[in-house]
């Protein structure tokens, strides 16, 4: 094989600045990574190193704090937007985002997640959903699809007893307080490269003041699922997009003359 | 400042205000809203961020958020709202970040009623959320002291990195008394030095509750705990009257302290030898000083506004070197002086000693005491 | 001709999850099994020519183990 001489090449992709140089603790394969690489990757690119105070979650992205190089608070289980709400509300010029899961923002944080969506909060939302509770072992989660089985649905989601999975971007779009609301995956490069346009768009629209923006991340979860990583992006691509469509659910005026 | 008739609501609203409020989340609820209210006009009028939250459990997130930020920030709820708010106050305890709380009292447990109470204290002063710490807890009886200790909370929370509860009970919460409130102060520019601003590489902070090693999770339980004993030392609070030459010693706080207070006069112009300690702390307990006055007392009455919390308190702090009683009133009653009276008169003229649980000798003494 | 490019994988980030693998548009990388990383992988790596530095490899990577390198275009 023919060395090359990196000295003389551009450098295409990079580990980003403000994404810490350690070894995570999620699983192989686990789109968290890669929703945390987009993130620090679009803090990097907007100069919001020193300006951005985040908010960690409950569930596998507890520790969220330790893999992103600027200042962070831990909320206690779904109350991150009420969180994030104070810190913005007593420092608004800083960049304020909450990074949750699917069992933290649409189960216990419902209340919290409308109420901010409602009051058009001028913060960011980075919202994981991968169909199930990881950090605790896999059960059933608000979005845990229909037929689904979790280790609290060992015979599928059956929706006569359990009810129907919850669609978080349809329905925080209704209210007017949002202004950027969009579902997008993380299952292979292209949509990833989507992904990371709208998480550019959501802080541009925090940094404008035009409300409060919101980017669904529909995410693989191989271990609880029992599948490998490729395994894992293809049924999410054959299963979860179907009942999760990618899409803009809310796109303020104002919002979609952003340029960037 | 000239003394103005303040609603206790709108008062102690006013004088965290002058404290140097700079953010203010909570939800309405009986018998505080008044508070909220005051807030939602004066906050916006001084350019000082207010907001009312979906529910305390955001409201008590928010004032999270406000205060790793570095900002006086305070919540003010009733009963079934502080039961709410005490998963907040944990984490927000265990982040060692400052925030005041105003604790209004109403009946419980449960919906219970708007009418006034001290049954919380329990909750309160014993307690506060899960974990291993105790809020500071004070508990005054009138306007004029809720703004006084109010206006003094933000810099005793922030000493100490702790939250700082004024307890009241609904009843003052809603009256008017003459009052004169402190002076204004300014707004603090500064925040300390472990508050979140937006910094990077060895300007990150985190701030957290979270410490999965156990090895370090008890280094932050010694941390809160070292902090508690400086708060013993140092912010134990309470008043005394009539005490010196006192055979029997009320113990109130509050309302109940206050009505108490009624009943000695009117005991002290009988020449019955009866005093009263009205702790202002109940977290920490002034129990050094009960203590001592068990040496030298024959009898103890705790009058409280519940069915006996702060009588657990008196209990362990006296030691069984004298006589305790207890007398209540629950569900959102408040004592009368005359039934105090009552109970003094009863004691002055020999007790026997109890065969049982104070709480259960007041409790078999309650049918006739409700005939009344 | 498709201008050269190249990888360089963080040992000590990589997590053999094997999402470049399958992705890479030529099949250049696969897993070293003759490498176990401090964490206990094999790590991926350029196992044949024909990387374009396309960055595809670096855009799925959970872990942002990957640089990626690809030859300036030559100037006029």
């Amino acid at each position: 094989m023919t060395t090359l001489d990196v000295k003389n090449m551009q450098v295409v992709y990079e580990h980003p600045k403000s994404l810490v140089n350690i070894s995570s603790h999620y699983c192989p394969g686990c789109t968290h990574g890669t929703a945390h690489r987009l993130v620090a990757e679009t803090i990097d690119e907007m100069g919001l190193n020193d300006t951005t105070i985040g908010v960690a979650s409950v569930g596998c992205s507890v520790f969220t704090y330790n893999y992103f190089d600027f200042d962070f608070v831990e909320a206690p289980h779904g109350r991150a937007p009420a969180m994030a709400t104070g810190v913005k509300r007593v420092r608004p010029d800083r960049v304020v985002f909450t990074y949750q899961g699917d069992g933290d923002m649409i189960s216990i944080g419902t209340g919290e997640i409308v109420a901010a969506a409602g009051r058009g909060e001028n913060i960011t939302v980075i919202f994981i959903n991968n169909a199930n509770y990881g950090m605790t072992g896999g059960q059933m989660a608000p979005t845990t699809l229909p037929g689904m089985k979790t280790t609290s649905s060992p015979n599928g989601r059956d929706v006569e007893n359990m009810g129907y999975p919850i669609k978080a971007s349809e329905l925080l779009a209704t209210q007017e307080g949002a202004s950027y609301v969009v579902r997008r995956s993380l299952h292979d490069a292209k949509n990833i490269r989507k992904a990371k346009k709208a998480i550019r768009t959501a802080f541009e629209t925090q940094l404008r003041g035009l409300g409060f923006s919101m980017v669904e991340l529909l995410s693989t979860c191989p271990t609880n699922w029992h599948m490998t990583p490729n395994d894992a992006a293809q049924w999410l691509e054959e299963n979860m997009i179907p009942y999760y469509p990618l899409g803009d659910y809310k796109v303020h005026p104002l919002v979609s003359e952003i340029k960037f | 400042m000239t003394r103005e008739l303040w609603k206790g609501n709108d008062a102690f609203a006013e004088s965290a205000i002058r404290a140097g409020l700079q953010a203010y989340f909570g939800y309405p609820i009986t018998p505080q809203t008044e508070a909220l209210e005051y807030m939602s006009a004066r906050m916006p009028e001084l350019g000082r961020p207010f907001l009312q939250a979906e529910s305390e459990l955001g409201a008590i997130n928010m004032v999270y958020g406000a205060a790793c930020a570095g900002v006086r920030v305070m919540t003010s709820t009733s009963s079934p709202g502080t039961s709410l708010m005490m998963e907040g106050l944990s984490y927000i305890a265990g982040t060692e970040v400052p925030m005041v709380l105003v604790d209004v009292v109403r009946g419980g447990p449960g919906l219970g009623n708007i009418a006034p109470s001290q049954c919380d204290y329990n909750q309160m002063a014993h307690g506060g959320g899960h974990g291993d710490y105790r809020p500071i807890v004070f508990a005054p009886a009138s306007v004029q002291e809720t703004v006084d200790i109010v206006y003094e909370m933000f810099d005793i929370a922030e000493k100490y990195r702790t939250i700082g509860v004024v307890m009241i009970d609904g009843s003052i919460g809603q009256m008017m008394e003459p009052a004169e409130m402190p002076p204004m102060k300014e707004l603090r520019k500064e925040i300390p030095d472990w508050a979140v601003r937006g910094g990077s590489g060895n300007n990150k902070r985190t701030l957290t509750s979270i410490y999965l090693d156990p090895a370090d999770m008890e280094k932050t339980n010694l941390r809160i705990m070292r902090r508690r004993q400086q708060i013993e030392k140092n912010e134990v609070r309470y008043k005394e009257y009539f005490m010196d030459d006192a055979k029997i010693a009320i113990i109130g706080c509050g309302s109940a302290g206050r009505v108490s207070l009624s009943a000695v006069r009117n005991a002290r112009a009988k020449g019955l030898p009866v005093g009263l300690i009205r702790p202002i702390s109940v977290s920490p307990f002034p129990t050094k000083l009960v203590s001592e006055i068990a040496d030298s007392v024959d009898n103890i009455l705790v009058v409280e506004m519940n069915s006996g919390m702060m009588l657990d308190d008196v209990i362990m702090a006296v030691q069984g070197k004298t006589q305790v009683e207890f007398y209540g009133r629950m569900g959102g009653l408040i004592p009368f002086p005359e039934e105090i009276m009552a109970e003094i008169e009863r004691i002055s003229k020999g007790s026997e000693p109890l065969c049982d649980h104070p709480r259960n000798v007041w409790l078999d003494r309650m049918d006739s005491i409700m005939a009344r | 001709m498709p201008l050269q490019g190249t990888i360089v994988v963080d040992d000590n980030l990589c997590k053999a999850c094997e999402l470049c693998v399958q992705s890479c548009p030529v099949h250049v990388i696969a897993l070293n099994n003759d490498i176990i990383t401090p964490r206990g992988f094999h790590p991926a790596y350029l196992v044949k020519e024909g990387c374009t530095g396309c960055g595809i490899c670096a855009i799925v990577c959970p872990e942002a183990a990957i640089t990626v390198y690809r030859e300036k275009r030559a100037e006029k």
